[in-house]
C-alpha cells in the first residue's frame, strides 16, 4: 500500500467511465433519465426523483460506498440579479462593453425543474468518483437516503433549511445551522442577501489607476530599482 | 440524652430504609448535560447535549450553527477572486490548503492549467499547512486528557512554519495567496533553505511527541479501544483524512484522485491503522505529519523554473459548466462543487468540507461511551469549527 502507481499502470479513464456509465445503465434501467461524460473528469447522471433511493442502492451495489456530500441546486435566476451597482460589477468589460450573457441551459445531464438534488459519491476500488442529480417536483419531496447512507442524516437536514426540500422519511428534519424560528430558505436564489441590499458593496475595481503626477515619479523609481538589481546581479 | 438517642434511632431507620431502596431499585433517572458551546475540546463553538444514565452517555447530540456564515450564499455574490477571501476561512489552520480545491476547479472551468513551478509551490504550501494544522493537533490532543506540555511544544513549532508560510504569503492565517492561472508571487531568496532547516525541526518536535504521548501508559489506557469506528460506518459517514484511515481503509486523494499538483511526482506513502480507535487516529496523523515533511524535502528539491503564472484575462469570466474537485486537506476531503454560468462569479458554490462529515458521525460513536471519554474522542476526531459552519 501507499506505492504510486506509475502512470503506464493507470487506465485510461476515459474507458473506465465508459464501462462505469454503461453498467450503471444497465443496472438502473428507466430510472436513469440522463447522463453526462467529461472525459478524465467526472460522470453526471441523472436519475428520476421517485427512485432517489433505488437509485443510490443500485450506486451502492456497483462500489459507491463512500458517501461524499448530498445537496441542491436551484437553477432560478435570481430576481434581484447579483446586487451589482457598478459598471464593473456588472460585467460590462472596459474592452468590450458586453453584458456578460448568462447561459440558460441546467447544466450538465439537463434539468427539468428549478430545484435538483446533487449526490456525491465515490468508488474506491474503481477511484473513481459519481455525481448523481434529481428533479424535483412540485411537492419538493424526496425519499431520505439515511438507511443507504447514514452520513446522508446532516446533509439531508441542511437541505431541508437552506431550500426547503422535505425528505420523506427523515424523523429529524429540525434545523442544524438556522435558529428555530427562522423563517425562509437561504440559498433559493429568490432569498435575499439582505447585507447586500442595504450597503452597496465596496470591492468595485481591484486595479486602480495611478494619478497622473505621480506616474512619470512611480515609472523612474521602478526602473532605477530593476536597474539596481541588474548591476547587482 | 433521650433526644440523642431518639435521633440516632430515626437516623438508624432512615438510613436502613435508604439501604432497602437501593437494593430494591436503583432510580438514577436521566440527566442533561452541556458540552460547549464553550469548550477547549470543541475547537469553537460546538454544543453537544449529551443525556446521560449515570455516567454513560444515551444520546449525544451535535448543536451547530453558532458560527455558520453562509459562505456558499455569499460566494454567489462576489467574482471568484473575490472568493478565495472568504474561502481562506473556513478551515483556519491551514487556510491555504483551503484555497488551492475552488481555484483547480475554477481552472478546469476555464480549461487553464497553471505551470509546472506554480504547480509545485502550491503543493509545498499545501503541505506546510498540513503539518501547521496537524501540529497543532498532536500538542492539542495531549491537553484533551491532561497532559500540558505538548501543547507548548506544539505552539513553539508550529510558529516556525507559519513563518515561512508567512514569508511566502504575507499572511500566517489568511494567506489569500492562490490565483486562477498560478500564484500571485514568487518565493523569496533563502526560502528553501531555511524550509529545510524548519523541516528538520519539525521532525525533532514529531519524534518529541511520540515520547511524550504515545509511548506514555495514561495516554494509551484513555485512548487505546476508545471510541471504535469500523470501516463501513467510516465510509457510510462519508469520514475521511485521518479518521477514515485510522479505520485501516487506505484512502489518500494525493494518491488516488491527484486534481494535477505536484504529489504523483515524488516517493512518499500512505499512513493506515487497522485499529479505528482514539488511539489510531493520533498515531496516523503523527505519521502523516513526518511524511508531510519528507514530503516538502523532496518537493524542495526539484522545484522546477519557469512562470509562476499563466496567461489569464484581466478580468476573469469563467465559462458555463460544472466541476467538482476536491483535495486531501489536513482534516481530509475538501471540495468544491461550482456551478458557473459564464459570469464573473459562481452561480452556486457546495462547499464540502472534511469536518462536517467526520462529526456527523458523533452521534453514533458517543452512543454508551463514558462522559471522561467523550473529551478524548471530541478531540481525536479533531475538526475545526469554521470548517463545520461553513
Amino acid at each position: 500500500m501507499g506505492d504510486q502507481p506509475t502512470p503506464e499502470e493507470i487506465p485510461p479513464s476515459d474507458e473506465e467511465r465508459e464501462g462505469l456509465l454503461a453498467r450503471l445503465s444497465e443496472s438502473l434501467g428507466e430510472i436513469l433519465v440522463d447522463s453526462h461524460l467529461r472525459p478524465h473528469e467526472d460522470l453526471w447522471l441523472r436519475v428520476r426523483a421517485q427512485n432517489w433511493q433505488d437509485a443510490a442502492r443500485a450506486a451502492k451495489a456497483a462500489g459507491f460506498a463512500y458517501f461524499g456530500f448530498l445537496s441542491a441546486i436551484d437553477w432560478h435566476i435570481a430576481p434581484e440579479g447579483r446586487y451589482e451597482d457598478t459598471e464593473f460589477d456588472a460585467g460590462l468589460d472596459e474592452e468590450d462593453d458586453e453584458p456578460v450573457e448568462l447561459d440558460a441551459s441546467t447544466g450538465y445531464a439537463g434539468g427539468d425543474t428549478r430545484f435538483q438534488l446533487l449526490m456525491q459519491l465515490y468508488s474506491l476500488d474503481r477511484q473513481l468518483g459519481l455525481l448523481i442529480k434529481a428533479d424535483l417536483g412540485e411537492d419538493m419531496t424526496v425519499d431520505t437516503l439515511r438507511d443507504v447512507f447514514p452520513g446522508a442524516d446532516w446533509h439531508e437536514r441542511e437541505t431541508h433549511e437552506m431550500f426547503g426540500i422535505t425528505f420523506h422519511g427523515h424523523p429529524t428534519l429540525h434545523p442544524l445551522y438556522l435558529p428555530t424560528d427562522f423563517e425562509g430558505h437561504p440559498l433559493r436564489k429568490d432569498f435575499p442577501l439582505l447585507a447586500r441590499q442595504v450597503k452597496p458593496w465596496p470591492g468595485v475595481v481591484d486595479i486602480e489607476e495611478i494619478p497622473e503626477h505621480l506616474e512619470a515619479q512611480l515609472e523612474a523609481e521602478v526602473m532605477a530599482a530593476f536597474e539596481a538589481e541588474e548591476g547587482g546581479a | 440524652m433521650t433526644a440523642t438517642s431518639d435521633r440516632e434511632q430515626m437516623a438508624y431507620v432512615a438510613a436502613q430504609a435508604a439501604d432497602a431502596r437501593v437494593n430494591v431499585e436503583l432510580d438514577t433517572g436521566d440527566m442533561t448535560l452541556n458540552i460547549g458551546p464553550q469548550h477547549p475540546a470543541t475547537h469553537g463553538t460546538l454544543r453537544i447535549a449529551c443525556r446521560l444514565d449515570g455516567e454513560q452517555i444515551i444520546v449525544a447530540e451535535p448543536i451547530m450553527g453558532y458560527m455558520h456564515r453562509g459562505y456558499e450564499k455569499l460566494c454567489e455574490v462576489r467574482t471568484y477572486p473575490q472568493c478565495t477571501t472568504l474561502i481562506n476561512r473556513i478551515d483556519w489552520l491551514g487556510s491555504f490548503a483551503n484555497e488551492v480545491p475552488f481555484i483547480l476547479a475554477a481552472e478546469r472551468l476555464m480549461e487553464v492549467e497553471a505551470p509546472p513551478r506554480a504547480q509545485w509551490i502550491r503543493t509545498i504550501l499545501f503541505e506546510l499547512s498540513r503539518i501547521a494544522n496537524l501540529s497543532l493537533f498532536l500538542g492539542d490532543m495531549g491537553v484533551q486528557i491532561g497532559a500540558l506540555t505538548p501543547v507548548f511544544f506544539a505552539f513553539r513549532d508550529r510558529e516556525r512554519v507559519l513563518n515561512q508560510i508567512e514569508e511566502v504569503t504575507g499572511g500566517r492565517f489568511h494567506p489569500n495567496f492562490d490565483r486562477i492561472g498560478g500564484l500571485k508571487d514568487d518565493i523569496p531568496k533563502g526560502w528553501v533553505d531555511e524550509t529545510r532547516s524548519v523541516m528538520v525541526k519539525m521532525r525533532t518536535f514529531c519524534d518529541e511527541m511520540e515520547d511524550l504521548l504515545v509511548g506514555n501508559e495514561i495516554f494509551q489506557a484513555r485512548c487505546r479501544g476508545v471510541g471504535v469506528i469500523p470501516a463501513d460506518v467510516a465510509l457510510g459517514h462519508g469520514l475521511s483524512g485521518a479518521n477514515l484511515r485510522a479505520s485501516g481503509v487506505d484512502w489518500d486523494l494525493r494518491r488516488d484522485a491527484n486534481p494535477g499538483l505536484a504529489w504523483d511526482q515524488i516517493d512518499w506513502r500512505v499512513w493506515t491503522h487497522p485499529d479505528g480507535d482514539s488511539f489510531a487516529r493520533y498515531w496516523v496523523r503523527l505519521q502523516e505529519t513526518r511524511e508531510a515533511t519528507r514530503i516538502v524535502d523532496q518537493l524542495l528539491d526539484g522545484i522546477p523554473s519557469g512562470p509562476i503564472m499563466a496567461k489569464v484575462p484581466r478580468i476573469i469570466k469563467v465559462p458555463a459548466g460544472e466541476a467538482y474537485i476536491s483535495t486531501e486537506n489536513p482534516l481530509g476531503e475538501m471540495g468544491y462543487y461550482i456551478v458557473s454560468k459564464g459570469d464573473l462569479g459562481p452561480f452556486r458554490v457546495k462547499i464540502r468540507t472534511p469536518s462536517f462529515n467526520n462529526i456527523s458521525v458523533v452521534p453514533w460513536v458517543m452512543k454508551g461511551v463514558y462522559v471522561p471519554d467523550v473529551i478524548t474522542i471530541l478531540g481525536s476526531l479533531y475538526f475545526i469549527l469554521g470548517d463545520i459552519d461553513r
